[in-house]
């Protein structure tokens, strides 16, 4: 019942070797159940972001002797010299294996700390694997522990609350004025990448009416499109400007594109309605002055990159909440493995005592002629009696306390102490 | 039994105020729920405590300081507890109980002061103090939003985001939430001060017409009608209407305290 872990991620690879290890919903099936059927692991998961692949897997026999093999079998999967790979792969066994699987899931491990990302696509992981049959008893108790461990640390810490991109961080001060955006609207200047990650953000937080301006229609029309807005001509100002609540502005330009008296003007059409404006382009794009008008919000690039550094450190803080709460789940999780392999190491000794005493009897207790078989029956019954007595208030204790079970770290130890002699099950 | 309603609803404001706070520290939702219970439960003990009170002193509420004080402390309450569940907003919640705990607990610190009997007791007169000292309740719950809006406002302005801001209710719904306000204070004034017409009219002969009271609450009403009416504006619109609402509880702040103490002679503690 070990738990073997083998993967790579943004920090232990550059994209050129994630990229080529990367798996595909179909080629994460296929991965797992050739893992399967080769008999290198009984369960096995395959996890498959942007930034990270990894495998996780109970191995027929002891963990460490199979990293290798899982090892090859990803270089040969992807078709990766393994010398390029080997120096990206780490190998986590077991608590490790556990404590990694529970800090990915809370997004402690990924590349921008707290994503709420990592926690649905590690439940799509365990979904689609479960439904495929790679997981078992033990994966099972793991991913279900991690999704459990993920949850918390999304409700309990400010680890994911605070937005950590200028696109993120520009939306949400526009909920902090208007509230929801799904009675809003939004005009974007600009087709450009920046535009598209607040248009994107826009859409997520359910913007009511959407527009786009820029200078090439064509790309104005294409973003419009994929993201289901209307196109405005370029320059229109006196109609585009008195609708939208918020102004998002990415445009290469020497001038600024608004100038005060054009929001000015617009202001009095919108009867003062309060305007946030974006100003993500470099120069700046909107002139210094529409910031002094009443009732419009004026961020730069500047102000958004500083909240989203105040935000970054924010969530930096809740870095040792988080763990903690990993912690426990790591705990708990360990006391559940400790008492399902100790359960069956009771009962495997149990056996090996019923099976000394039939030797003892056989031995021993048939020589002795004066005793019936009505005596031999007693006395077998006696020491099974014994036996039991003797493997009973352990077997107790080993269910109900928690912290018994947290203590014994090494079964195979017991195992080897206990049934030296004898084939591991 | 009074004592112990007055520690159970002390008690109950305190939890909830620090419930609140916590939801605003830390937005966990069922902490909020929490904080909303207690306050509710707080209601509850608040409302025995001031009946058990006027019971044993066969008085109403607002006949004396403490019981003008309370009375005004347990309808902001209400008032609040209202808006909250209208509004679907617990942020505030950390800044208006202060000013209930503070109004329950001053209330038992007030000396002891009583107004001369009316001459004539009833429903009409119980009405137009009730609705009087809810108004002032509703007015001054608007206040606190409108500092909140100000405030809020400000750092938005500035760039100047703490901790707090990513908490406090968006603007747009702090000023919803004081027309909300704004709106129980003018519809409960209104009523109360008829009400308070109607009674004197009946008693004509034995009160002279005049009170400063009167000239003021008039201009009470038509400053918040005023704010009202600005605050959808183009040129109010805003931090200017939240300022003008500031200003207008100035007003009902002097109407509740000199006015009511120095030149009413009917109006001592409502």
């Amino acid at each position: 019942m070990e738990i073997v872990l083998v993967g790579l991620n943004h920090r232990t690879a550059p994209v050129e070797v994630r990229e080529r290890v990367s798996f595909t919903a179909e080629q994460a099936r296929r991965a797992s159940e050739e893992l399967r059927s080769k008999g290198i692991l009984e369960e096995t998961l395959v996890l498959s972001t942007c930034n990270r692949s990894e495998v996780y897997g109970v191995p027929p026999e002891a963990s460490r002797e199979c990293a290798p093999g899982l090892s090859t079998f990803l270089s040969e999967f992807h078709a990766v010299r393994m010398d390029v790979l080997g120096v990206s792969l780490y190998h986590h066994y077991d608590r490790e294996a556990v404590r990694h699987l529970f800090r990915v899931a809370a997004g402690l491990d990924s590349m921008m700390l707290g994503e709420a990302e990592i926690l649905g696509q590690v439940r799509e992981a365990y979904r689609a694997a479960h439904e495929q049959g790679g997981t078992g008893p033990v994966l099972n108790r793991l991913f279900q522990g991690a999704l459990e461990a993920g949850k918390r640390v999304r409700t309990e810490t400010e680890l994911g609350m605070r937005p950590m991109s200028v696109a993120s961080a520009g939306v949400k001060l526009a909920e902090r004025i208007f509230g929801k955006l799904d009675e809003r609207s939004a005009l974007v200047l600009g087709a450009g990448t920046i535009s598209e990650q607040v248009i994107g953000q826009l859409r997520d937080r359910g913007i009511a009416r959407l527009f786009v301006m820029n200078r090439s229609k064509e790309r104005a029309d294409g973003l419009a499109n994929q993201y289901g807005g209307e196109v405005l001509p370029w320059g229109d100002w006196e109609r585009a400007l008195p609708v939208p609540d918020v102004i998002v502005s990415s445009v290469a330009t020497e001038e600024p594109v608004l100038r005060r008296e054009l929001v000015e003007q617009a202001m009095a059409k919108r009867g003062n309605r309060a305007l946030f404006v974006m100003d993500l382009g470099l120069p700046r794009n909107i002139d210094a002055g529409v910031g002094k008008l009443y009732n419009v919000y004026v961020y730069n690039m500047d102000n958004l990159s500083e909240i989203v550094a105040q935000n970054r450190h924010a969530r930096e803080n809740e870095i040792p909440k988080a763990d903690s709460i990993v912690e426990q789940h790591v705990g708990k999780f360990l006391s559940w493995q400790a008492s399902v392999e100790l359960a069956g190491l009771v009962n495997e000794l149990r056996t090996r005592m019923r099976e000394e005493r039939a030797q003892f009897i056989h031995a021993r207790v048939e020589s002795i002629q004066h005793l019936t078989s009505a005596d031999r029956a007693h006395v077998e019954k006696l020491m099974d009696e014994m036996l039991e007595s003797l493997l009973l208030e352990p077997a107790q204790r080993l269910r109900g306390e928690k912290d018994l079970r947290r203590k014994i770290h090494n079964v195979e130890a017991l195992r080897d102490l206990f049934l030296s002699n004898r084939e591991k099950p | 039994m009074h004592y112990a309603l007055f520690i159970s609803t002390a008690v109950g404001y305190a939890l909830s105020f620090a419930l609140y706070l916590i939801f605003l520290n830390t937005g966990k939702a069922l902490t909020g729920r929490l904080g909303t219970l207690l306050l509710a439960g707080g209601l509850v003990t608040h409302y025995f405590a001031l009946l058990e009170r006027s019971r044993g002193l066969h008085t109403v509420p607002y006949h004396d300081l403490y019981g003008s004080m309370s009375l005004f402390g347990w309808l902001l309450a209400l008032t609040y507890l209202g808006l909250e569940l209208y509004h679907r907003q617990r942020s505030v919640g950390a800044l208006v109980l202060p000013f209930i705990l503070v109004f329950f607990v001053a209330a038992h610190l007030a000396p002891a002061d009583k107004l001369s009997p009316p001459d004539a007791h009833g429903p009409t007169f119980a009405f137009h103090v009730a609705l009087s000292i809810l108004a002032y309740s509703a007015f001054a719950l608007s206040f606190v939003l409108s500092l909140l809006f100000l405030g809020e406002e400000r750092l938005l302005r500035n760039h100047q985001l703490g901790d707090v801001v990513w908490r406090l209710p968006p603007l747009e719904l702090l000023e919803r939430m004081s027309r909300s306000s704004v709106l129980v204070g003018l519809v409960s004034i209104t009523i109360g001060t008829a009400l308070g017409f109607l009674w004197v009219d009946r008693l004509s002969d034995k009160y002279s017409f005049y009170d400063p009271k009167y000239a003021i609450t008039l201009l009470v009403l038509l400053l918040y009608l005023a704010y009202f009416r600005l605050a959808r504006t183009t040129a109010w619109r805003g931090a200017r209407a939240s300022k003008l609402c500031v200003f207008n509880f100035v007003i009902v702040f002097l109407s509740f305290t000199v006015v009511n103490f120095y030149l009413s002679h009917s109006h001592r503690y409502f």
